[in-house]
């Protein structure tokens, strides 16, 4: 592994409930709760975790489309969160976006060639050089040319994906955050979609941060994975350490929850019991213990876990029990009431 | 460039000799006007109401031109005496002398060929003639009017729908404090108020103008709420995000993606307000707050017309209000027109 391309610390990213006649505030949603991750030069990093664990805001805010509560977001040696508004245009050329609804994500009453030569303008380019760069990002994705003037009703939902991969693509980026971008697809499509940005991230040198809700796409694309829950990430380790080794209790569930092609085959699934719990009002302790099958009494529902190396090569976990180690909580590191 | 290479840089050597031919390629794009004129052109109902409208405009801008050219009268001078005679011989439409109630002594005018084509009114006016005139004060009440609301509507919604918190807080509450006035009490007293204002130009105090400015400021409530509504849902909208992704200003944002996607409520609304705005100025005129007489309106003479209709004298009443939902119509339908037009997911095939 090189150097880090981008390094996040302590993100936090919360949002405000408000209510009543006068907007009180009534209480406080953390969507990302001190969350640190390592994104480094041509890797996939994929981000998995369940429907409101905070992935896709944690993606926003790395791209300042959201303004984060607190952290640090170190893009290629600068702190991107520290950049005024109006300086974010270089940054907008390096790190860049797939959204996951290819419907909602096109302006429908922009041409596909305008909307994918927005960024184009931004950075400065020339009314003739952002026609060429969106015939060749168009030619890159699996387009023509002239379906630049098309408009996006026009085409399926497997070709506007491409569409907005081409936008992604046309600032030329070195980042680009894929916010699950094949969740919205027919799975044929979504195994074409995925081909395309595993060619796109090799001819391209693309660092990719994959952002979905299920392993199993993620598996095809990503060079390591990381496992959010509840706005925390709970586990980080290669692919093949997530998939062979997995070490914390909801990682091993989401694999469980993995469809297997051959009903021959017979697994202990396992299955997690109740909801994901209120991001209002997280447990206390290891947000994952009100769910988890091996939690502790006295230990997981009053210590909060850290993320800690397990094997010394980036594999990562916060989970007292299997990271062995727990006796290092004589010095609780967060006191519960 | 950075470490990102595009496959196509490969064929750099050979880029700058293409670069000449492939300028004019299938890049440079039908323009968004070129498509909304094609989907216009095609609806036929909104070609033929713009024909209507434009012939309108026509006939009412060149008013005085007819009347000195000798086609039409004035609108204000009687062409039939009390014994409901014209100088010209034309048969009076309204000759039975009930109605006639033209003050004695009063003497009838030199009568245009075209001066009872309509017949005339209880004053012995010309119809046609006041038909005509009266077009200039209700079309301009209708698109001046039409034209504040569109303008205010726009701009205090979306400014408010667009940066929501305080900025939309104050202009929501200040459109609700528009949107509370009844507008034809306040336009009473404000019209009546209006004239003693000696710092106003005379083209404000009194005249169509006025009323058109009073009843522009007075509605543009309903289209700030409407146009709010749409830039709340619109803001949230992924391409929203995109847009914002790739670096577009705010003002980019607004009037590029924003502003085209809540185009169709704020036509509708704005050919609804003009239709409202003609009407309204009539009701102003019944009540004899409006244009003052005898300048003709089209509300006046259907409110005047109405009482004669009562008694069987139907015609000022059906050529004033045929006038007012000729228009009205043609306002609407061309407002539909341009909405489909405007929207790219219409296909061009259209009766």
């Amino acid at each position: 592994m090189t150097e880090p391309l981008m390094s996040v610390r302590g993100l936090v990213k919360t949002y405000p409930i408000k209510g009543g006649a006068f907007q009180k505030v009534l209480g406080v949603v953390k969507a990302i709760d001190r969350v640190d991750l390592d994104i480094y030069r041509g890797e996939a990093l994929g981000l998995v975790g369940e429907s409101g664990c905070g992935k896709s805001t944690f993606g926003r805010a790395i791209l300042r489309l959201e303004e984060p509560d607190a952290g640090s977001v170190v893009f290629d040696g600068d702190d991107v969160l520290q950049l005024p508004q109006k300086d974010l245009k270089g940054y907008r050329r390096d790190a860049q976006v797939v959204f996951q609804d290819p419907f909602g994500s096109l302006d429908p009453r922009t041409s596909v060639g305008d909307s994918i030569a927005e960024g184009l303008r931004v950075q400065g380019y020339s009314r003739k050089e952002r026609g060429r760069r969106v015939a060749d990002v168009l030619e890159l994705v699996g387009l023509e040319p002239y379906h630049a003037n098309r408009y996006p009703h026009e085409f399926s939902g497997g070709q506007r994906q491409r569409i907005g991969i081409a936008r992604a693509l046309a600032v030329n980026p070195r980042f680009l955050v894929l916010d699950e971008p094949v969740s919205a697809l027919d799975v044929s499509i979504q195994s074409q979609i995925l081909n395309l940005l595993k060619q796109l991230q090799r001819e391209l040198d693309l660092t990719l941060l994959f952002i979905a809700h299920d392993l199993s796409v993620v598996e095809h694309l990503c060079d390591r994975i990381a496992v959010m829950y509840l706005g925390r990430v709970v586990e980080v380790a290669s692919r093949d350490d997530i998939f062979n080794a997995p070490t914390h209790p909801y990682t091993e569930a989401l694999l469980s929850a993995i469809p297997v092609p051959d009903p021959t085959i017979h697994r202990k699934r396992i299955l997690l019991e109740g909801d994901l719990p209120s991001p209002l009002n997280p447990p206390t302790g290891c947000s994952f213990n009100t769910r988890c099958p091996i939690a502790e009494k006295g230990l997981c529902d009053v210590y909060e876990p850290e993320l800690r190396s397990i094997n010394g090569e980036g594999h990562e976990a916060a989970c007292h029990l299997r990271t062995g180690d727990y006796r290092h909580l004589d010095r609780p590191l967060i006191t519960a009431e | 460039m950075s470490k990102g290479k595009f496959i196509t840089d490969a064929e750099e050597p050979s880029e700058s000799i293409a670069l000449g031919e492939s300028e004019g390629i299938a890049v440079e794009p039908i323009t968004q006007w070129d498509l909304f004129w094609t989907r216009l052109r095609r609806h036929r109902l909104a070609m033929i109401a713009s024909g209507v409208l434009v012939l309108l405009v026509l006939v009412v801008l060149a008013a005085p031109m007819m009347q000195s050219a000798g086609w039409i009268d004035s609108p204000v001078e009687r062409l039939v005496d009390d014994g409901g005679r014209t100088l010209r011989n034309i048969a009076p439409r309204l000759n039975d002398g009930t109605i006639n109630s033209l003050p004695p002594g009063g003497e009838p005018v030199d009568a245009s060929a075209t001066a009872l084509l309509f017949g005339s009114d209880d004053l012995g006016r010309g119809v046609f003639t006041r038909v005509i005139y009266g077009g200039r004060a209700s079309l301009t009440v209708g698109f001046v009017t039409g034209f504040i609301v569109a303008l205010l509507g726009t701009i205090i919604g979306s400014i408010a729908g667009y940066y929501p918190g305080a900025v939309d807080q104050s202009l929501m509450r200040f459109t609700d404090l528009v949107l509370g006035l009844p507008l034809l009490p306040v336009a009473i007293v404000v019209g009546r108020i209006l004239p003693e204002m000696s710092f106003l130009p005379s083209w404000i105090k009194q005249g169509p103008m006025g009323i058109a400015l009073l009843l522009g400021f007075l509605s543009w409530g309903g289209l700030a709420r409407i146009v709010r509504a749409e830039f709340l849902s619109l803001r949230e909208k992924e391409f929203v995000e995109a847009a914002r992704a790739a670096g577009a200003s705010d003002r980019r944002i607004i009037f590029r993606h924003a502003l085209p996607n809540a185009m169709s409520p704020i036509i509708v609304q704005t050919t609804l307000t003009v239709g409202i705005a003609i009407v309204i100025e009539a009701a102003l005129s019944f009540l004899g707050f409006g244009v003052p007489p005898p300048t003709p309106t089209w509300g006046a003479m259907a409110a005047e017309g109405g009482r004669l209709a009562v008694r069987g004298f139907w015609w000022e009443l059906f050529f004033s209000a045929s006038a007012l939902v000729i228009t009205v119509l043609s306002i609407n339908f061309l407002g539909d027109g341009l909405r489909d037009a405007l929207d790219p997911t219409q296909t061009i095939e259209r009766k």
